[in-house]
């Protein structure tokens, strides 16, 4: 039964199996149902066996479609068409269930086969082929990178390409690289090698050597004997370390410890008083632990042990002696260590007491001598606050008590605020010099009032003349002077005096450089200047821009400083007539230096003139009459002229805006121009570097020969008459060419699949 | 000579590898040699290791800028590894001699201290391979200065001695034979006062009277070449590129004589011309005349190149800067001009005096200029960028004549008097604070010039030529190829085929003449433009920051924007502080009008 049941389910596969290849197999199989007579099987049987002649179905047996006796026990197995027994079929208990647990299992297995992939399309394969031959090829090309690298860079190259000629070496270099080659050389070298003879040198020997180092046997005793000793000490001080390290008792360790400080406070005492600059250096270090201190939470009583502590002092007297004991150290730990003298604290103390006054801005800082920042800021402030004390409210007492309230305080505060902030304000309008600024402070508090800001710059701007006539000048009285002299009566010597300082600054360099201008002619020459200027002004009608009239000061003073004139050995003989009436003389060189005013002026209207013909015009798009009435006489309205003009953007800055004497010719030169480059060639990104480059002349004039030579060397040298074959692997040092790594993928490019594929797109990506 | 790579410079073998790392046993006889026996392969290794010694720093630089080594000392040895030989001695002073650091920053031509806007590495290899090259020829430069034996001249007074009081009679007692003969006067009143003008080998002299004497002679050896009376006023003359061709401004027209006195050409298109220059580069003959034109004659093709108005009159002072060929002409309303063939307007205008300007000269160099003017001063300007003088002296009568010599000195002739003074150096202007050397004629200065290559100082007055003795004036060493004093016919026929060969384009003139060795800015911007517009995009612009994947964590999205955050706030900094830097002059302007006007605010700057 059970081989019927097996022969059923193969017969069942192998009927799908059939129907399957049903088409190709039977062509002819519809007339077999219908046709039962003995000839028409026949011939089926015919054909079956003739078709079981073309290989695969040789043994497959005719199909069974009746009972018959010739059934053979034997012919069950071979019914499958190729397919095979199970194992687990036969090892089946023979009376099972009839399920067709087996013919499923066997069809699930046939079912998760999975079907074979189809082959890519060409295309596909041709480009995977393609992309894996050129990672390829540039993977092996990628080898002659640096040759290629090398060549560009290098300043020649010389072809063909020949072995590198053997630089020219002294005779002594190539003797001593000389090697013995012939047996007899051999011989006479091992001869010397054995005596230790020297071979190239002729100095000494190896032998004579070490007996010139060597020592006397008094020398080596003494020596030895040092050695021994030091070792044996070592050795018991080794000892005694790790006896002493593997002691654990606590006790011990806190009396070592104590007595290390101990020790050590002693020594500093000591040293303060033997060397006192190692003192300080010592302080320093105690110093630096306090902060360490300052920064740790070590002796807190933050800590777990601490935490303990905490909760059992309550009713332990060890720990909360132990607790204080921690606090103790903490505070003396975190207690400044006072090096300076008594006279210093003294004053630190009478300062404290001052600034107990007065609010303190930082929290915390202590005023000593080391810190100027600190120390300076808080001086201000004091001296701020008094101020502000006293113009506020006089009735207020002079000495506030120390015990200030908060509120005040903060308040006292924000007035400060307000003040930095007006005092940056200041700062930001007034263009004074750095050195005027500090001194300066708002003497009323009225943030609105410009007048005091005006006057305050007048009032720098004498400053700065008198520095600059009398030197340096003590803040302090600057500062009093200030606040006590009004503006109005400065406003004479200041008409005076700013002229001077324009020249001083204009020609600070010449006068630096002269160094013989007397310092009384200046003030006179300056007012001249500026009547000069002002008689201009008169004359040009409208002085237009202050600009014109800065200019016209420059070129004032530029003109008409009076220079030193020449003491000269032999004066020219009609000179010499003329000095004897000075009168005359002077009368002349007035009218000389009078003479030349309108020749300034012409020169500002030409460069004027000159300024304007290089500026972009503007561009007017205005069309009168649209949208509005046109005709004669009718302009179009302001509005829409504004409207309408297309502002030319601002060119760079004129070369001699700020030379008064000068005027540059701000046009192109276009033949210039046509002979320089104009493209920046391949690695420069920026005209600057390229320039550089170019910046070194190569002809002759500049050169010398040598020089010459190399910089207009040419790039690639060939011989005339020679091959210059390709460069070869091992032209460079390569040993073999790398053909043998393409053909791999060449030989067989079909079995390329998509999981080749795969693997290739991660090639690619790394 | 560099060829294709070696096997064992860059790329390196695998066989070789190998036995580098068999190494080798050290024998004990080899213990003397080994410093030697290392360069088994051979040649290079030795230099290389020189090269090491010499720039530790930069290991990377190419083996030709090492072979140069500047030391900070001006003659100091190094004392490098010993290079032990076979026979045990050792060179004493290996290595290539050293060169102080200043002669070869005079050779320097970048200018390092400008910044460079960050190069890409392909670039930086370029610049560095640039810089290396110009170091190296500025060291070549620096060594061949060695070549230069000759020293210069001076004179110093005994023990504080006033050399100003030191006269003519006294140095030509001092000096040697050959160069007191160098030391005459000509005593020519019949014709009135001369104007003179030294070749540019300082060999040959030409003089024109102004009542039409015209003479050239080899002024060392007193062989005269012609002497013609042009029986007309003369105003100027002037040797051309050589000693065989002298122009001379006569009343009418512009005449070219050759050295035997022959009338070779007569240029009509100069009349009236007052005052010759040539530019020797260039082979212009520029002539300036009282109809108040600049004419530029290029003599070696005979046309004028450019024919300028300068409008301001009759012009009868002119110069050249013999740095850029510019022609300077001084003008009666107390400005110099400055011209070049290539533009119609001056290039520049410097306003120096209050009166006309009398005589205009620039040294050598063409840094510094001295004008004097109608209000007698004398001005020292200085030429590079603020064109402000850098001295000025009231002279007793004004100097109607000034010339600058080789080496900076200053001559000014005022009436029948030469002053001379000096300066420090070289470079360095002459200062007028003392005069270094004074000489009265015999009649008023005419014209003045100092011989190239020779202390002699050329005064033409109206008692005739006197050659005076300047110790210092001039450069003592002379370039045998460029301008040979003692050159013969042939070679000065060579040289002329060389120089017109090399001649400058008169376009070419411009203020800064380097200007040819930068790149045409305005025209690469428009190309710029123009790309990005046709395109639609500016290719060059540089692609927005875009921060790199990290590894191990640190690529959360949140770091990736820190960072981007980062780099767009660098930016803007940047940005922010370069507008600052602008502001301060913003803020000049806009000063006045913030506050309420003032009245003292007129005197305000």
């Amino acid at each position: 039964m059970s081989a019927n049941q097996a022969a059923e389910s193969l017969l069942a596969s192998n009927q799908q199996k059939k129907l399957e290849n049903l088409p190709k197999d039977y062509p002819l199989s519809t007339s077999e149902d219908e046709g039962d007579n003995d000839g028409e099987r026949k011939h089926q049987k015919l054909l079956e066996s003739v078709s079981s002649l073309n290989g695969k179905d040789r043994q497959k047996l005719a199909e069974r479609s009746e009972a018959s006796l010739k059934v053979s026990e034997f012919s069950v197995s071979s019914e499958g068409s190729g397919e095979k027994l199970v194992l687990s079929d036969l090892l089946e208990p023979v009376k099972t269930s009839s399920s067709l647990a087996a013919v499923k299992k066997q069809l699930n297995r046939v079912k998760s086969k999975k079907t074979v992939e189809l082959p890519l399309h060409r295309e596909e394969i041709e480009r995977i082929h393609r992309e894996v031959a050129f990672n390829k090829s540039s993977q092996i090309l990628s080898k002659w990178d640096p040759v290629v690298l090398k060549n560009r860079q290098a300043e020649q190259l010389v072809f063909p390409l020949s072995k590198p000629q053997s630089a020219f070496a002294p005779i002594e270099h190539v003797v001593s690289g000389w090697k013995a080659g012939t047996p007899l050389e051999h011989e006479i070298f091992n001869l010397l090698h054995k005596n230790k003879q020297p071979v190239t040198d002729p100095l000494l020997t190896p032998v004579e050597k070490a007996s010139l180092k060597a020592m006397s046997l008094e020398e080596v005793k003494m020596r030895r004997a040092e050695l021994q000793r030091a070792r044996a000490l070592q050795s018991y001080y080794e000892a005694r370390a790790r006896r002493e390290k593997r002691i654990k008792s606590k006790k011990y360790h806190r009396i070592l410890k104590k007595g290390k400080a101990k020790q050590a406070l002693k020594d500093f005492e000591k040293l303060q008083k033997v060397n006192p600059a190692a003192a300080l250096e010592e302080l320093e270090k105690l110093d630096k632990a306090r902060m360490m201190e300052r920064m740790s939470l070590k002796h807190q009583n933050s800590g777990k042990w601490a935490k303990s502590k905490a909760i059992m002092a309550k009713y332990d007297l060890e720990a909360r002696q132990a607790m204080q004991e921690q606090l103790a150290r903490n505070k003396e730990l975190t207690q400044k260590v006072q090096a300076a003298s008594e006279s210093e604290e003294e004053e630190e103390g009478q300062e404290e007491e001052e600034e107990l006054l007065v609010p303190d801005m930082v929290n915390g800082v202590q005023i000593n001598g080391l810190n100027p920042w600190m120390f300076r800021n808080h001086f201000i402030d004091a001296k701020e606050a008094e101020v502000q004390k006293d113009l506020k409210d006089p009735t207020e007492p002079e000495a506030q008590e120390p015990s200030e309230s908060e509120e005040e305080r903060a308040g006292e505060e924000e007035t400060l605020l307000k003040e930095f902030e007006e005092r940056r304000s200041l700062r930001q309008k007034s263009e004074l010099n750095h050195m005027a600024e500090p001194v300066h402070r708002p003497v009323t508090k009225d943030p609105s009032s410009q007048e005091v800001l005006s006057e305050l710059r007048a009032l720098s701007q004498k400053l700065i003349a008198e520095n600059h006539q009398s030197g340096k000048q003590e803040l302090s009285s600057a500062r009093t002077a200030q606040r006590e002299e009004p503006a109005r009566e400065e406003e004479e010597p200041m008409l005076l005096q700013r002229p001077e300082r324009a020249r001083t600054l204009d020609e600070l360099e010449e006068l630096g450089r002269e160094g013989c201008v007397e310092n009384k002619e200046l003030p006179r020459t300056a007012v001249e200047g500026l009547q000069l200027e002002k008689n201009l002004s008169n004359h040009i009608g409208a002085p237009k821009e202050k600009k014109r009239k800065e200019q016209m000061i420059d070129l004032q003073n530029l003109l008409t400083t009076k220079s030193p004139s020449v003491k000269s050995l032999a004066v020219p003989t009609t000179v010499q007539e003329l000095e004897d009436e000075g009168e005359r003389d002077q009368r002349q060189m007035i009218k000389e230096a009078f003479a030349g005013d309108d020749v300034i002026r012409d020169f500002l209207k030409e460069k004027r003139e000159a300024v304007e013909a290089s500026k972009p015009k503007d561009l007017d798009l205005t069309l009168p009459g649209w949208g509005e009435w046109g005709g004669m006489g009718l302009k179009p309205s302001a509005k829409k002229r504004c409207r309408f003009l297309i502002k030319a953007p601002e060119g760079p800055p004129r070369k001699d805006k700020n030379l008064p004497n000068m005027i540059i010719n701000e046009k192109r030169n276009i033949h210039v121009a046509a002979h320089q480059v104009q493209v920046l060639p391949h690695p420069f990104t920026h005209h600057q570097q390229f320039e550089r480059t170019i910046q070194t002349p190569i002809g002759s004039t500049w050169n010398t020969q040598r020089a010459f030579q190399k910089l207009t060397m040419p790039k690639v040298v060939t011989k005339p008459g020679h091959i210059i074959k390709p460069i070869k692997a091992e032209d460079v040092g390569y040993r073999s060419s790398s053909r043998s790594d393409l053909s791999v993928i060449q030989r067989n490019p079909k079995r390329l699949s998509i999981r080749h594929k795969k693997h290739l797109e991660n090639n690619c990506v790394d | 000579m560099e060829t294709v790579p070696k096997p064992d410079s860059n790329v390196p073998p695998k066989k070789d590898r190998l036995q580098a790392k068999k190494k080798k046993p050290r024998r004990y006889w080899e213990q003397e040699t080994t410093g030697t026996a290392a360069g088994a392969s051979p040649g290079p290794p030795r230099k290389r290791k020189r090269n090491r010694e010499l720039r530790p720093q930069k290991p990377k630089k190419n083996d030709t800028s090492g072979k140069f080594r500047i030391s900070k000392k001006p003659r100091e040895l190094k004392s490098p590894g010993p290079q032990r030989s076979l026979s045990g001695a050792q060179d004493p002073f290996a290595g290539p001699a050293p060169v102080s650091v200043e002669v070869v920053q005079k050779y320097c031509r970048i200018d390092k201290s400008k910044e460079l806007p960050h190069p890409r590495t392909k670039t930086r290899s370029r610049l560095v391979a640039a810089e290396a090259q110009e170091e190296e020829t500025s060291v070549r430069a620096a060594r061949s200065e060695l070549l230069l034996a000759e020293e210069p001249g001076f004179l110093e007074g005994e023990d504080g001695e006033d050399t100003a009081k030191i006269r003519q009679a006294d140095i030509v007692e001092a000096v040697d034979i050959a160069s007191a003969a160098k030391h005459f006067d000509l005593n020519l009143r019949q014709f009135g006062p001369y104007r003179l003008n030294y070749s540019r080998t300082g060999r040959h002299l030409t003089f024109g009277g102004r009542r039409g004497h015209v003479a050239a002679l080899d002024w060392v050896t007193k062989k005269l070449m012609c002497e013609i009376n042009v029986m007309e006023a003369v105003r100027d003359v002037r040797f051309l590129h050589s000693e065989a061709l002298l122009a001379v401004a006569q009343n009418r027209w512009l005449h070219i004589y050759d050295n035997q006195g022959i009338e070779l050409h007569c240029v009509r298109r100069c009349d009236r011309v007052t005052r010759l220059e040539f530019l020797p580069f260039h082979f212009l003959l520029a002539t300036a005349s009282e109809t108040g034109f600049l004419t530029y004659l290029d003599v070696s093709v005979g046309k004028i190149v450019a024919a300028l108005n300068a409008r301001a009159g009759r012009l009868s002072v002119m110069t050249q800067n013999p740095y850029n060929a510019v022609i300077h002409l001084g003008h009666s309303n107390g400005t110099v001009s400055l011209w070049s063939p290539a533009m119609k307007e001056p290039l520049a205008k410097i306003l120096c005096h209050r009166g006309g300007v009398r005589a205009v000269a620039i040294d050598a160099t063409g840094t510094h200029m001295a004008t004097s003017g109608l209000d007698h001063q004398l001005k020292l300007f200085d030429m590079r960028g603020m064109f402000q003088p850098l001295s000025t002296r009231t002279l007793p009568q004004g100097a109607g004549h000034l010339a600058f010599s080789q080496r900076g000195l200053l001559a000014a002739g005022m009436g029948d008097v030469v002053n001379i003074w000096a300066g420090q150096g070289k470079a360095s202007p002459p200062s007028l604070e003392q005069p270094y050397l004074t000489h009265r004629l015999s009649g008023h200065v005419h014209g003045l010039q100092f011989c190239p290559y020779e202390d002699v100082l050329g005064v033409g007055h109206s008692g005739g030529i006197t050659s005076m003795l300047v110790p210092g004036a001039a450069e003592p060493n002379f370039d045998g190829l460029e301008s040979n004093p003692y050159r013969s016919r042939k070679q000065r026929q060579e040289w002329e085929v060389k120089a017109l060969l090399e001649k400058v384009p008169a376009e070419l003139i411009c203020l800064d003449p380097r200007a040819l060795a930068e790149v045409d800015v305005i025209s690469l911007e428009q190309a710029k433009k123009e790309r990005a517009e046709r395109l639609g995009y500016d290719p060059d612009a540089r692609a927005p920051f875009q921060p790199k994947p990290k590894q191990k964590g640190r690529g959360s999205t949140a770091s990736l924007v820190k960072r981007k955050r980062k780099v767009m706030d660098q930016e803007h900094r940047d940005k922010v502080r370069q507008s600052l830097e602008q502001q301060p002059q913003k803020q000049e302007k806009a000063k006045p009008t913030g506050a309420r006007p003032s009245a003292l605010d007129r005197f305000m700057r």
